[in-house]
């Protein structure tokens, strides 16, 4: 398939490709889809997400976009988030979905997991403080529980303040009366999400053969 | 019994009508002995005729030794009396003198039920006896224990000269194998399922028909080899015995493998390959029967197989689908009929089982089928209750079931007929082992290539060692017929050695193997709530990201649009009444808060009554502070503690008979947990005391005070008040603003349908590992929240069950 991968794109696929540990032809499919979304121009904005029909019925919709944008997931130091993506983070954000490899070694899957928990904890640390305030933590249940409609404000915050709760005594155990706990650092989101097993469940499939004439 | 050998019945005043008594077993036995017209004795009879007064001189002779002659006598004298003249004129009613039997023995009529009612009672005798035995228990799995206590039993009754029973084929397909199959499908863990479908079916349908062929065709090739004895095994019946060999076998698999507690992952392929294969088996037994009957082979006939396979199957799970939705659409109207709600679920899952079978469709199939569908719409419709019951009945069958099985295929092995040769088994063993390797090492290499987890060598491993033989291959055996098939107890002695060595060898090797190799096993934390929040927040940003990447037909945006199907469609057909949509996550966190409750509950308790032998002041505040529990607010706490308990726990694991005990909320009341509390409480009573009577209030509570709380937010117990079900309980004890708790009951109000489940048996778990030292008034306290006794069920509780 060699339709997409002209030959001045090539070595950009390559680097792209040793950056992201995707296959040249996952990139090749990748791109294709961002062209899609960003009407053939060079860079993909906000806006550009309201094609995806899936993304409507989402709760979390506007976190998604939002993860997107956000300089701390293309950097290690980013700070703020951008107006308009090109290419290479689109794929970079891609690329914390990707499945680890087989033959991992246990210190390589701890770095993929940090990495994923990263992403998840930037997604909920909106104001770049580097906690998930309670604030936040409130928001976040607020939006996973507003499609379903029924219970509302007052039983999303109830949740988000047990989950603190939660957080708190598995961090820091027993506070003296007077201490009041600041919100949840990465290292506590590390150690609280351990159990869940991150870097076999937030996976999706890339596809190698291009299936995108399929879909709208 | 010859109730029409009738004789005449003469008495003193000439013949009399025939009465009920003719049809007396004993009379007829009586009157078998007796000539007819004649009203003397037989000495047959002697012993019934003379009972009447043999015990009555028993009993006079008792009496008058016990009691003082003068004063019971005449009353004796007057018994006496009574029962002769009653004796005379029984006698006259019968047709010859018999006395009227007080005891004997009547054996024959209850025969079978006693029989069936023992054995069930040997086995789970049997079973307590191994789990009192701890060290044993942990070597050998129970499985291999109930094997070597049927063969115990069998040669004890061999010893004693009978024969001893072969396991009925029939009393197995129909009786004793269901329960299992009902109690797995109906607990299937279905992501995990869902998840590796692709896998299971590959490892099923492939894996088994590989190994059939490959069984089959090695076995031919050495009997041709042998010659002598075997030379009569033709090719037909070496296919026919490799398909049956080459199945994983359910039974076997659950009972081994639960006791290893291995990860989800190799649990369900190994688990759902061992359900699934029972199509192609089927298949393939009744497609080889039918062949060797008929005696040749034509490509059409292939090609009929083949197609017949997928009928089976296809028709296998769609018969349970319909018997699914039938019970699912039943339940919908047992609002009024509670009791008998886990009746239908039974009752609809065996019809499904015998409706496949009578079609000879896959019957464990079809089972699995209806399990799974009926499931999230029945206990969305039943009581709590009845999912309790659904729940211990099915896993009590299941158990005993197993059990059954285990000691009759012991028994069976006594029972024979045996002919050994020792070629045939070795070749048959060997060629099982290595087939079994090679088609999973084989099929994984291609699998991995299209699973996003592959699966490592260990992983492989462990499913070709978990691949256990047990009574179904040994039940299919024994229905060949003795006509078409020379060879079949050779057959039959074969499958007996495999299903012991692989049962033995593998099952009690695995473990240490699991333990040596360092596989991953089950996690046993206890799910959080931030866990649940990440889980669905996951499967949301999955389902987004996989939208974003363009990819349909994938995973989550099919479940996502079967969900949207489900709640549109599907759930207003099948689930009754106004049943709010609680999503998953907020039915968890009640759950949550439950505890908290409790513990909040425990820690009030137990401070004022520690408290209160000290001082006396700080007792009516901590008595003014606590729960003067009144029984309206007993009530109160005991129907909002039963809420919404049961639908994490059904998402949760628990699918195995053995992790019964093991629900996530009595995980949480072990010993180290209460003593970490017990902790915290010395701590909090210590600050009750040193602290003013007026500022009590505040310690135990500004544990975690959030920045952005507001004066709500100034007690812990109010993190919990202002959730709506627990609050207006709480409000009462605690003295908070009465606006909070007046918008609280509003809501509570509001949400009143939501509550008004059990949750009972969360609570339950309290009881074995409660190390508080809880006085009498503790006790009393925390009474309300324990389980009720039978005597106090109430009935009106049973409000439906809400689904997501």
């Amino acid at each position: 398939m060699g339709s997409f991968q002209s030959l001045p794109f090539d070595h950009h696929y390559r680097t792209l490709s040793k950056k992201t540990g995707f296959s040249l032809e996952q990139i090749g499919i990748l791109h294709n889809r961002f062209k899609q979304l960003s009407l053939n121009e060079e860079t993909l904005r906000r806006d550009d997400f309201n094609k995806v029909q899936d993304l409507k019925d989402n709760p979390i919709r506007s976190q998604i976009v939002e993860a997107f944008f956000d300089r701390r997931n293309f950097q290690k130091d980013g700070v703020g988030s951008m107006e308009e993506i090109g290419f290479e983070e689109f794929l970079t954000v891609m690329s914390y979905f990707r499945a680890p490899a087989l033959h991992t070694t246990e210190e390589q899957r701890e770095e993929i997991r940090r990495a994923k928990l990263r992403f998840l904890f930037n997604m909920h640390d909106t104001d770049n403080d580097g906690t998930i305030t309670l604030e936040e933590y409130r928001h976040v249940v607020e939006e996973l529980l507003s499609r379903s409609g029924s219970l509302g404000k007052e039983t999303a915050k109830g949740i988000a303040d047990a989950a603190m709760l939660e957080v708190a005594s598995i961090s820091v155990g027993h506070m003296a009366p007077d201490e009041f706990y600041e919100g949840i650092t990465f290292e506590d989101f590390l150690k609280i999400l351990k159990e869940l097993e991150i870097e076999t469940r937030m996976n999706i499939r890339f596809l190698n053969m291009d299936t995108t004439v399929l879909c709208k | 019994m010859a109730p029409n050998t009738r004789t005449d019945i003469l008495c003193e005043h000439g013949p009399m009508k025939p009465t009920h008594l003719h049809a007396h077993p004993h009379y007829t036995r009586c009157s078998s002995h007796s000539t007819p017209r004649t009203r003397t004795l037989q000495p047959g009879c002697i012993c019934n005729e003379y009972t009447v007064y043999e015990s009555f001189v028993v009993v006079i002779s008792a009496v008058m030794v016990s009691c003082e002659m003068t004063r019971t006598l005449p009353l004796l004298l007057l018994v006496f009396c009574c029962l002769s003249v009653r004796c005379h004129v029984n006698q006259s009613d019968q047709h010859h003198k018999r006395a009227f039997p007080v005891i004997s023995i009547h054996y024959e009529a209850v025969r079978t039920p006693f029989e069936v009612a023992l054995w069930i009672l040997l086995a789970s005798l049997m079973k307590l006896g191994f789990h009192l035995i701890p060290r044993l228990s942990n070597v050998v799995p129970e499985s291999c224990l109930l094997i070597a206590v049927g063969l115990l039993l069998g040669g004890l009754i061999r010893v004693m000269g009978e024969n001893p029973p072969v396991l009925d084929s029939q009393l197995f397909f129909l009786c004793l194998l269901p329960p299992i199959i009902l109690d797995a499908g109906y607990f299937l863990p279905i992501r995990p399922f869902t998840e590796n479908a692709g896998t299971i079916l590959t490892f099923a349908v492939v894996g088994t028909l590989w190994n059939s062929f490959f069984v089959g065709a090695g076995l031919y090739g050495v009997c041709r080899l042998e010659g002598g004895r075997l030379a009569t095994v033709d090719l037909l019946s070496c296919l026919l015995f490799g398909s049956i060999v080459s199945a994983v076998d359910p039974v076997a698999v659950l009972a081994v493998f639960e006791e290893i507690h291995i990860n989800e992952l190799l649990h369900i392929l190994v688990f759902g390959e061992s359900l699934l294969n029972d199509a192609v088996t089927v298949v393939l037994y009744h497609l080889f029967e039918e062949f060797a009957h008929v005696g040749e082979v034509t490509p059409g006939d292939v090609f009929l197989g083949v197609l017949c396979f997928f009928v089976v199957a296809l028709g296998g799970v769609m018969v349970g689908a319909v018997y699914g939705v039938l019970a699912a659409f039943t339940s919908r109207f047992t609002t009024h009929t509670r009791v008998i709600e886990p009746l239908f679920v039974f009752l609809y899952s065996y019809m499904a089982y015998l409706s496949a079978e009578v079609f000879h469709l896959s019957g464990i199939m079809a089972l699995i089928a209806c399990g799974v569908v009926m499931r999230p719409y029945v206990e969305a419709n039943i009581s709590h209750k009845s999912y309790t019951t659904i729940k211990y009945f099915l896993k009590m069958w299941s158990s005993v079931s197993e059990t059954l099985i285990f000691i009759f295929l012991g028994v069976s092995t006594v029972a024979g007929p045996h002919v050994w040769n020792w070629t045939f088994v070795t070749i048959t063993l060997i060629l099982c082992l290595v087939s079994r390797v090679l088609g999973v090492v084989g099929l994984t290499y291609i699998i991995n290539k299209y699973r996003m987890v592959k699966l490592s060598g260990k992983d492989q491993f462990i499913v070709a060692y978990g691949g256990l033989r047990g009574a179904i291959a040994f039940s299919l055996v024994f229905l060949l017929s003795g006509d078409d098939f020379a060879m079949k107890n050779m057959f039959l002695t074969a499958i007996i050695t495999i299903i012991f060595f692989t049962v033995f060898v593998q099952g009690m090797t695995i473990r240490p193997l699991v333990d040596l190799l360092a596989v991953k096993k089950k996690k046993q934390s206890k799910s959080s709530i931030n866990e649940e929040i990440h889980t669905q927040f996951l499967e949301h940003l999955l389902a987004g990201i996989e939208g974003v990447c363009g990819h349909y037909g994938n995973r989550h945006w099919t479940v996502l649009q079967m969900n949207r199907f489900n709640k549109r469609y599907v759930k207003r057909w099948l689930i009754g009444g106004e049943r709010s949509q609680e999503p998953q996550l907020i039915s968890f966190y009640n759950k949550m808060e439950l505890k908290q409750a409790m513990m909040l509950l425990e820690r009030n308790s137990s401070a004022s009554l520690n408290t209160a032998g000290r001082t006396t002041t700080t007792l009516q505040q901590s008595s003014r502070r606590t729960l003067n529990i009144s029984k309206e607010r007993e009530e109160e706490i005991r129907k909002i503690l039963r809420a919404n308990l049961q639908k994490t726990r059904q998402r949760l694991r628990s699918y195995s008979r053995h992790t019964l005990m093991l629900d996530p909320a009595e995980d949480d009341w072990s010993e180290t947990h209460l003593r970490k509390q017990r902790v915290e409480i010395q701590r909090r009573m210590s600050l009750f005391l040193t602290v003013p009577a007026h500022r009590q209030d505040s310690p135990p509570i500004r544990r975690a005070r959030f920045e952005s709380d507001n004066q709500e937010h100034m007690t812990r117990p109010s993190i919990l008040l202002n959730v709506p079900s627990v609050s207006s309980v709480l409000q009462d004890s605690v003295t908070i603003d009465n606006e909070s708790e007046k918008r609280d009951e509003s809501r509570r109000r509001r949400h009143g349908g939501d509550e008004k489940q059990e949750g009972e048996r969360g609570i339950r778990g309290r009881k074995p590992s409660v190390t508080f030292a809880l006085d009498l008034e503790e006790q009393k306290l925390s009474r309300c929240l324990r389980d009720l006794g039978p005597d106090q069920l109430n009935e009106d509780d049973e409000e439906p069950f809400l689904s997501q």
